[in-house]
C-alpha cells in the first residue's frame, strides 16, 4: 500500500504545547506515575504459598480430565474426534468394543502427552459427549517425560480430584450429561 | 602527597580505604538488589524476595540475593572470544574499576571525627581518604574521564560491531556532557571559593542555604549531565540493550562482566555523592546536624548517616527515573547537550559570578535578610526564564519523519491526497 492510497488516513501529531516543550513538567508527571505504581498493590503473588485466583474456571485451560458418567464409568466413547482435532497430536487412544450396551466402543487406553499439549482446548470443543475437559489446575509438574504422559486412570483421577470444586461443564452449558 | 607520611596517618588512611572499599562493594551489590526491587515495584511486581540466609529457610525479604547473584556470575565461564585484542580486552575492566574506585579518595563520606588526641595524628580526623587534597574536584573529574577509557577500550578490544558502536557512543556522549557537568560544577566552586569537596559542604552548612536553592539552574544542568555521565537512563545509549545487545561489554562474560557492572554502579554512587555534596548540602540538615566543625561522637555519626541517607535518596531517584523516561535518540542527546545544557550552564555561571561579585554591595544596600532572599529569588527567576527560553527555542522533540506532502516534480496531480495540506490530508478517505 502506498502512502498516497486513499484508504490510508493520515493523522498529524498535535504541535507541542508549552509543557511538552519545557520537558520538566512532563517529567514530573511521569515520575509521579512511576512513584504511584511503586507503592500500589502488586498484581503478582508469592506463588507456591499464595495461589493465583482463576478468573472463570469454565473457560480456563489447565490440566485435562476424563469425566465419569453417573455410574462411574468413563464417559468417552472412543470416537477419536479429540485426537483428530488435536493440533499437537498429543492424544493417543486405543479403542475396543464396549462392554456396556449404551455405546459401541470405549477407550481401552487413553493417553495424553501433557508435554506436547499446547492447551488450546480444541479436544474439549470437539468431544461429542463432553468426556474430555480442561480443569483450572495450573501447576503441572513432573520429574520425567514418562510421568507427564497421563493415562486413562490418571485422567480419571484428575476428575475425581476436581469434580467437587469444578462440576462438569456440560450441565451449566446445556451439553450432554 | 608526601611519600614519607607519618605511620599513624598512613594507618588512618588505610583504615578509611578499607572501610570505603568494603562499604562501596557491598553497596554496589545491594544497589543491584535495590535496582531490581524498584524495577519490580514500579511494574507492580514483587521482585526478588526469596533468597535469605544460605542453608536455612529464613528469607529476610530477599536480602541474600546479592550473594547468590555474585556467586552465580563468578562461577560462570569466563569466555574470551578468539578475535579480541587480548591485552586491551583484559586491561579494560581493570582500568575502569580502578578509576571508579580511586575517585572516592577525594570524596568525603561524612564530616569529621571528634578530637582523638592521639599524638602524631592531626585532629580532627576527617571522613576523607586523602584529606587536604586541594584539587579534590579536579581529581574526581579527571578520574571519571579516565573511566571512559575503560569503556572505549572494552568496546574497541572486543572487535565486535556492537561493542564498537557502544564505545563510540559512549565517548561522544561523555565528551559532550563533560562540559555542562563542568559548568554546573564551576558555579558551585565559584560560590564556595574552593575545589575541596569538604570545604564546599562546610560552606553550605554555615550559610544553611544549599546550592540547589541558590543555583537551581546549575543544579538541573549538573543533574542532567551526571545522569549522562553515569550512562543511566534516559542517557544509556552506550549500552542500549535493545539496539546494541550490551554495548561495550557485549563480548565480556563472568568476572570481567561483573567488574564492568560494578563500576557502572560505582559511577552512579559517585554521581549521587557529587550531587549531594555540591548541591544538597552534604551532611548538613537544618536543626539536626549543627553546622560547625566541633562535633560529638554521636554528631559525627549522625552527619555520616544524613550524608548516606541523602545519597541513597538520590540513587533511588536515579532508579525511578529509569522507569519514568524513555531513552533519547542520539541526535536528541547531542542537541540537548550542545544546544540546551551548554547555554544554560553558561547562564548559570554568569549569574553566580554576578551574584558573588555584587553580594557585599547588596548586603550594604538592603540589609542581610533581604540580600539573602534576593540572591535566592534572582537565580530562581533566571531558572524559569531560561527554561522557558530553551524550551521555546530548541524543543527536544524533532520530527524526522519523511515529508509526505511533496508534489510531483512535473506539477501533475498523480493523486489528490498527494497535493493536500496536512490538515486536509488528515480527513481524506
Amino acid at each position: 500500500m502506498k502512502p498516497t492510497d486513499p484508504a490510508v488516513t493520515w493523522l498529524e501529531d498535535k504541535p507541542l504545547g508549552l509543557a511538552e516543550r519545557l520537558y520538566l513538567p512532563l517529567f514530573i508527571q511521569g515520575l509521579s506515575t512511576t512513584a504511584k505504581h511503586m507503592v500500589s498493590a502488586k498484581v503478582t503473588v508469592n506463588f507456591p504459598e499464595t495461589r493465583p485466583t482463576v478468573g472463570n474456571p469454565l473457560i480456563y485451560r489447565g490440566v485435562h480430565r476424563l469425566n465419569r458418567d453417573d455410574q462411574g464409568r468413563v464417559k468417552c466413547v472412543a470416537c477419536f474426534l479429540c485426537a483428530t482435532a488435536c493440533p499437537a497430536h498429543c492424544i493417543d487412544i486405543v479403542a475396543t468394543e464396549s462392554p456396556w450396551p449404551d455405546r459401541e466402543k470405549y477407550p481401552e487406553s487413553f493417553a495424553i502427552d501433557e508435554l506436547r499439549c499446547i492447551f488450546c482446548g480444541m479436544c474439549e470443543e470437539a468431544c461429542p459427549v463432553d468426556a474430555i475437559e480442561l480443569t483450572s489446575l495450573l501447576d503441572l509438574t513432573g520429574k520425567s517425560r514418562e510421568e507427564m504422559i497421563f493415562d486413562k486412570e490418571k485422567l480419571l483421577s484428575v476428575y475425581d480430584m476436581t469434580k467437587d470444586a469444578e462440576p462438569m461443564k456440560s450441565a451449566s452449558l446445556g451439553g450432554t450429561l | 602527597m608526601n611519600a614519607l607520611l607519618p605511620p599513624l596517618e598512613t594507618i588512618a588512611a588505610l583504615v578509611k580505604i578499607g572501610l570505603l572499599v568494603g562499604g562501596l562493594m557491598t553497596a554496589a551489590a545491594y544497589l543491584v538488589l535495590l535496582e531490581r526491587w524498584i524495577a519490580a515495584w514500579v511494574q507492580d511486581r514483587r521482585g526478588p524476595n526469596r533468597v535469605g540466609i544460605p542453608l536455612t529457610k529464613i528469607r529476610l525479604f530477599g536480602l541474600g540475593q546479592p550473594l547468590a547473584d555474585g556467586l552465580k556470575i563468578i562461577l560462570k565461564e569466563d569466555f574470551t572470544p578468539k578475535h579480541v585484542d587480548k591485552v586491551l580486552y583484559n586491561a579494560a575492566p581493570l582500568l575502569i574499576l580502578a578509576a571508579s574506585l580511586a575517585i572516592f579518595a577525594a570524596i568525603p563520606f561524612g564530616s569529621v571525627l571528634p578530637p582523638l588526641n592521639i599524638p602524631g595524628l592531626p585532629d580532627p580526623v576527617p571522613f576523607l581518604v586523602a584529606p587536604g587534597l586541594d584539587v579534590g574536584v579536579l581529581w574526581v573529574f579527571a578520574l571519571s574521564s579516565i573511566a571512559v577509557y575503560g569503556v572505549l577500550l572494552g568496546g574497541w578490544a572486543s572487535n565486535n560491531k556492537y561493542g564498537f558502536l557502544g564505545g563510540l557512543r559512549s565517548s561522544a556522549q561523555l565528551l559532550a556532557y563533560e562540559i555542562p557537568l563542568g559548568l554546573g560544577l564551576l558555579g558551585v566552586v565559584l560560590a564556595a571559593g574552593s575545589l575541596k569537596l569538604d570545604v564546599i559542604m562546610n560552606a553550605q552548612a554555615q550559610s544553611g542555604i544549599w546550592y540547589a536553592f541558590s543555583q537551581p539552574l546549575g543544579f538541573v544542568v549538573f543533574m542532567v549531565a551526571s545522569f549522562a555521565e553515569a550512562a543511566r537512563l534516559p542517557f544509556d545509549l552506550p549500552e542500549a540493550e535493545q539496539e546494541l545487545v550490551g554495548g561495550y561489554h557485549t563480548e565480556y562474560s563472568g568476572i570481567r562482566l561483573l567488574l564492568f557492572l560494578v563500576s557502572e554502579f560505582l559511577h552512579m554512587i559517585t554521581a549521587s555523592f557529587l550531587i549531594v555534596i555540591m548541591f544538597l548540602g552534604g551532611w548538613h540538615l537544618w536543626g539536626l546536624t549543627g553546622s560547625g566543625q566541633e562535633v560529638s561522637w554521636a554528631g559525627a555519626f549522625i552527619r555520616c548517616g544524613v550524608l548516606s541517607g541523602k545519597v541513597l535518596g538520590v540513587i533511588v531517584f536515579f532508579m525511578l527515573v529509569r522507569w519514568s523516561w524513555p531513552r533519547f535518540r542520539f541526535d536528541q542527546l547531542m542537541s540537548l547537550a550542545w544546544k540546551v545544557m551548554l547555554p544554560l550552564g553558561i547562564a548559570n555561571l554568569v549569574a553566580v559570578a554576578t551574584v558573588e561579585e555584587f553580594r557585599p554591595q547588596l548586603v550594604e544596600a538592603i540589609g542581610q535578610t533581604w540580600a539573602t532572599l534576593a540572591v535566592i529569588a534572582g537565580p530562581w527567576a533566571l531558572f524559569f526564564v531560561s527554561l522557558i527560553t530553551a524550551g521555546m527555542l530548541t524543543p527536544s522533540g524533532t520530527d524526522n519523519r519523511p515529508i509526505r506532502t511533496t508534489r510531483p516534480l512535473d506539477g501533475t496531480r498523480s493523486h489528490p491526497a498527494q497535493s493536500l495540506a496536512p490538515h486536509e490530508l488528515a480527513g481524506t478517505r
